[in-house]
């Protein structure tokens, strides 16, 4: 049992400490936005914020975080208005089947509050996430058009 | 309610208050179900003008839900912005005799081979709507003109719209023929709009199969003997039983055991612990070397099957001066779409519903009437969006599985989900071949005879048994064929044998995006450029002379040449290749410039062609072409399975690795539709993204790479 921050509300995991945060966030909190890929920080489709930074929660178990961790999942990216990214993913149709494009979208509004005006390179090498639809030129694109956008540039 | 507006959207502007919706206020999900006149099986309209598409082809991410919904809509004239969509169910199509005939998708076929019925039911509403206003009016209905949904009457000046005369039009004789627009004419289809399917992708709310919930859902997860064909002999279930969370530990079929529990984690982490005994049966003495040797001893054995034959290849060949001769491999790879497979099904005595995101609903739903023991009538399958595919799910195997395990749990919906590393060994696999080719080249520069066996695994020998044994597996030669829309041979050689020897290791096949055209595509592409330099020509000037009786091959080829500016030199250090195929119906090529500095290749940029006939939504096309590139060069430079005591040693991403974000190169598309005929475009890239970067490796380094992938090649020093 651990309570945990996810979205700004506090909620209580009612399963094993060493649940990963991919599946208290599925199936104790019954967020599904959150996906699963490969369950071992290799494909980013569970990528969520801890605390501002894209993590793979498939490696992280609920036991090893508190409530003082802010946790963000798509769910509260967007929750009061659009996200940069998720208007220029939304702009460019990157998404194809889709099924990565949250992983995609959460490790890119990272990157980007980290790093408002990255290179393309920066970019190539930052977004590690799988997509097997192949949507990176897009994604490219959006994280591109996402930095332009972005309130308080610079 | 605020209406639908996709500039609304686009603008990010509408946000509903309380849920982030984009500025969508008209969720699916109210589109579904929602009362409405269904004007034809294709066309349902609202009062309020939302028009409802149905949909009964599989959206996997390649996008022909879009571009299905287009073709209708371009024949009924509404507006576009009033569009939703909504999926059809096998059961409900069965009930009603197949009024949206075929369901599968796959072969690159959603379109194509659907185009002209969608584009009738379009039409025929169109008609019907227009009669029931001029019925209304009592005016010859041929005086009436409508756009975007308003059906206006110039003689009086009157107007009404689809949503007012929609229930009317219900009543109206469908006329009996209908006259297609000329797509010269197209407004709506042709065009290069957005996808109808994107919010719930990028707002996280878009449900797949693995995130379906039920009221009292339980979720199993599944594991059978990683060898193929291999048996389950006994497994202790009292080893699991305390653990948290599980409720069942249960026989699915004479392969496999699954732990049933309240989530996937607590069924996975049981399954880690439960303690199986398996009879791996004779496919366990198999590796990836005693398959090579089955195919090669394929490559000399005597066949009967010819796919394609011209002259006398045998006898030229034997009396040739030199004969160039070459051997090339392509590996199994798994089609590892992002989903993992699941599928939810609820049994009772009487009914069995299943939830899945499959590519063959009505194939699904024979899977479940025979799983669940009930008649047809009390099964339905809700077809479900995919997360990718790529030919995975055209088997059913999962499907089965699903509702033999909801049978053992009556009246439980029962959510099946399948681990990374079960999806890895119980893929159906790209299938494994060999091929030796062997040619005679001309004084003129012209191919004096080709001979190409070709050693390997049928797809169909394992899909579709019966046929097979009774007249081969001609799909095998996709893209050597002497015509058809399944691949011309597009080369002239005048003396020319293409045979096949079928070898069936125990490893199970599928239809993997690209099919059999992705190795036959390098065998002969990457052969044709050793034949070229042989010949001491330029790669691209001697395709060119033997494809000079193939105009449409010629012109993607071309367009790729002159895109990647092959009369110019590269940039130093940068070397380039090119490839052309026809499968699928359509034409495509290939240009790839690429470096190889340290042993290291970089893929710089592609430039790509495609003639498919006619272009429905010219954006999608570009995402599948590009995406193509990294489906088809994640297998060139790092996919395969390969194969150890029986089983696949690849078990996630970290050992079947796939390209990511820093190896893309820039894509290039150039869109060349000749209209006239109909070609697919989610799978022929695929089959040249290799061969064109392969040849252009080639070109960097002065030496062939014939076995896949590259990563297995050491590029230093030439
Ligand atoms: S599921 Fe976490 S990285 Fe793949
Ligand atoms: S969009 Fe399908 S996996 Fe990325």
């Amino acid at each position: 049992m651990a309570t945990l921050n996810i979205n700004g509300k506090a909620v209580t995991i009612e399963g094993e400490d060493d649940t990963p945060l991919l599946w208290a966030i599925r199936d104790h909190v019954g967020l599904t936005g959150t996906k699963y890929g490969c369950g071992i920080a290799q494909c980013g489709a569970c990528t969520v914020h801890v605390d501002g930074v894209a993590t793979r929660s498939c490696v992280v178990t609920v036991g090893a975080l508190g409530e003082e961790q802010k946790i963000v999942t798509i769910e509260g990216l967007g929750a009061e208005r659009p996200h940069p990214v998720q208007e220029a993913w939304a702009e460019l149709d990157v998404a194809q089947c889709g099924y990565c494009q949250v992983g995609m979208m959460m490790a890119s509004a990272a990157l980007l509050a980290r790093n408002p005006n990255p290179s393309d390179d920066e970019i190539r090498a930052e977004i590690t996430n799988i997509c097997r639809c192949g949507t990176y030129q897009r994604v490219l694109a959006g994280v591109k058009l996402a930095a332009a956008r972005m309130p308080n540039r610079g | 309610m605020t209406k639908f507006s996709r500039r609304g959207f686009l603008a990010g502007t509408s946000v509903v208050a309380g849920a982030f919706t984009f500025g969508f206020s008209f969720p699916l999900a109210r589109a579904q179900g929602i009362a409405g006149s269904e004007v034809t099986a294709w066309v349902v309209i609202q009062p309020d003008e939302a028009v409802i598409i149905r949909i009964a082809r599989a959206e996997m991410g390649q996008g022909s839900l879009t571009g299905l919904a287009q073709l209708v809509a371009e024949e009924l004239d509404c507006d576009w912005d009033k569009v939703r969509f909504e999926l059809v169910k096998p059961g409900e199509n069965r009930r009603r005799r197949r009024v949206w005939r075929d369901m599968a998708t796959g072969g690159s076929r959603a379109i194509r081979g659907s185009q002209e019925y969608l584009r009738q039911g379009g039409a025929t509403a169109r008609a019907m709507l227009v009669r029931a206003a001029a019925e209304g009016w009592g005016v010859d209905p041929a005086q009436l003109t409508v756009a975007k949904g308003v059906i206006t009457d110039a003689a009086s000046g009157r107007t009404t719209t689809y949503g007012a005369v929609a229930a009317a039009a219900m009543q109206v004789a469908a006329p009996a023929t209908v006259t297609l627009k000329d797509p010269r004419d197209w407004k709506i289809a042709g065009r290069p709009l957005k996808r109808l399917d994107t919010r719930d992708k990028l707002d996280g709310t878009l449900v797949y199969g693995v995130d379906l919930k039920l009221p009292g859902m339980l979720v199993a997860v599944p594991r059978a003997c990683p060898v193929h064909g291999g048996k389950l002999v006994s497994f202790n279930a009292d080893a699991v039983r305390a653990m948290p969370g599980v409720r069942h530990v249960l026989k699915v079929d004479d392969e496999t055991v699954a732990i049933v529990a309240d989530n996937f984690w607590r069924a996975k982490t049981a399954l880690d612990e439960l303690p199986v005994v398996w009879d791996e049966g004779p496919g366990a003495k198999a590796s990836s070397a005693t398959i090579a040797a089955m195919l090669k001893e394929g490559l000399s054995a005597e066949t009967p099957f010819v796919g394609n034959r011209a002259g006398d290849a045998m006898a030229v060949l034997a009396k040739a001066t030199k004969v160039i001769e070459a051997e090339y491999s392509y590996p199994y790879q798994n089609h590892a779409p992002m989903e993992v497979l699941a599928a939810t099904a609820r049994w009772t005595p009487e009914r069995c519903d299943v939830w899945a995101p499959t590519q063959v609903a009505e194939a699904a739903l024979e899977a479940v009437v025979a799983a669940s023991g009930l008649a047809p009538e009390a099964c339905e399958v809700n077809v479900m969006r995919i997360g990718g595919s790529f030919g995975r799910r055209l088997a059913t195997d999962y499907v089965t599985m699903a509702v033999r395990i909801a049978r053992q749990v009556p009246g439980v919906p029962v959510k099946m989900m399948w681990t990374r590393e079960e999806d890895m060994a119980q893929g159906r696999f790209h299938p494994v071949t060999r091929c030796r080719l062997r040619a005679s080249v001309g004084a003129d520069g012209t191919i004096e005879a080709l001979h190409m066996r070709i050693a390997g695994q049928s797809i169909g020998a394992y899909a579709r048994p019966e046929a097979v044994a009774k007249s081969g597996d001609p799909a095998v030669f996709q893209g050597l064929n002497q015509g058809g829309a399944e691949g011309a041979f597009g080369y002239a050689v005048p003396n020319l044998l293409i045979d096949f020897a079928m070898r069936n290791p125990h490893v199970r096949p599928g239809y993997w995006r690209g099919v059999n055209l992705n190795h036959n595509a390098i065998y002969v592409e990457c052969f044709i450029d050793e034949l070229a330099h042989a010949a001491g020509a330029d790669p691209l000037a001697f395709r060119r002379k033997l494809l000079a009786g193939s105009p449409r091959h010629l012109a993607v080829f071309d367009a790729v040449g002159q895109g990647i500016g092959w009369d110019k030199p590269a940039a130093t250090g940068v070397h380039r290749g090119i490839a052309q195929i026809m499968g699928f119906g359509s034409y495509v090529a290939a240009a790839a410039e690429v470096s190889v500095t340290g042993g290291k290749l970089r893929i710089h940029r592609i430039v790509a062609a495609t003639d498919p006939g006619h272009v429905v939504n010219p954006q999608q096309v570009e995402a599948q072409i590009v995406g193509s590139f990294v489906y088809g060069l994640s297998a060139a430079l790092h996919g395969e399975c390969t194969v150890r005591d029986g089983r696949i040693e690849q078990q996630n991403f970290d050992t079947y690795e796939v390209m990511r974000l820093d190896e893309m190169p820039v894509v290039e598309v150039i869109l060349k539709p000749s209209g006239g005929f109909w070609g697919g475009v989610g799978e022929p890239t695929i089959a040249v993204a290799a061969p064109a970067v392969l040849n252009a490796v080639f070109a960097a380094r002065g030496k062939r790479v014939r076995d896949l992938p590259l990563k297995n090649i050491s590029l230093g020093t030439a």
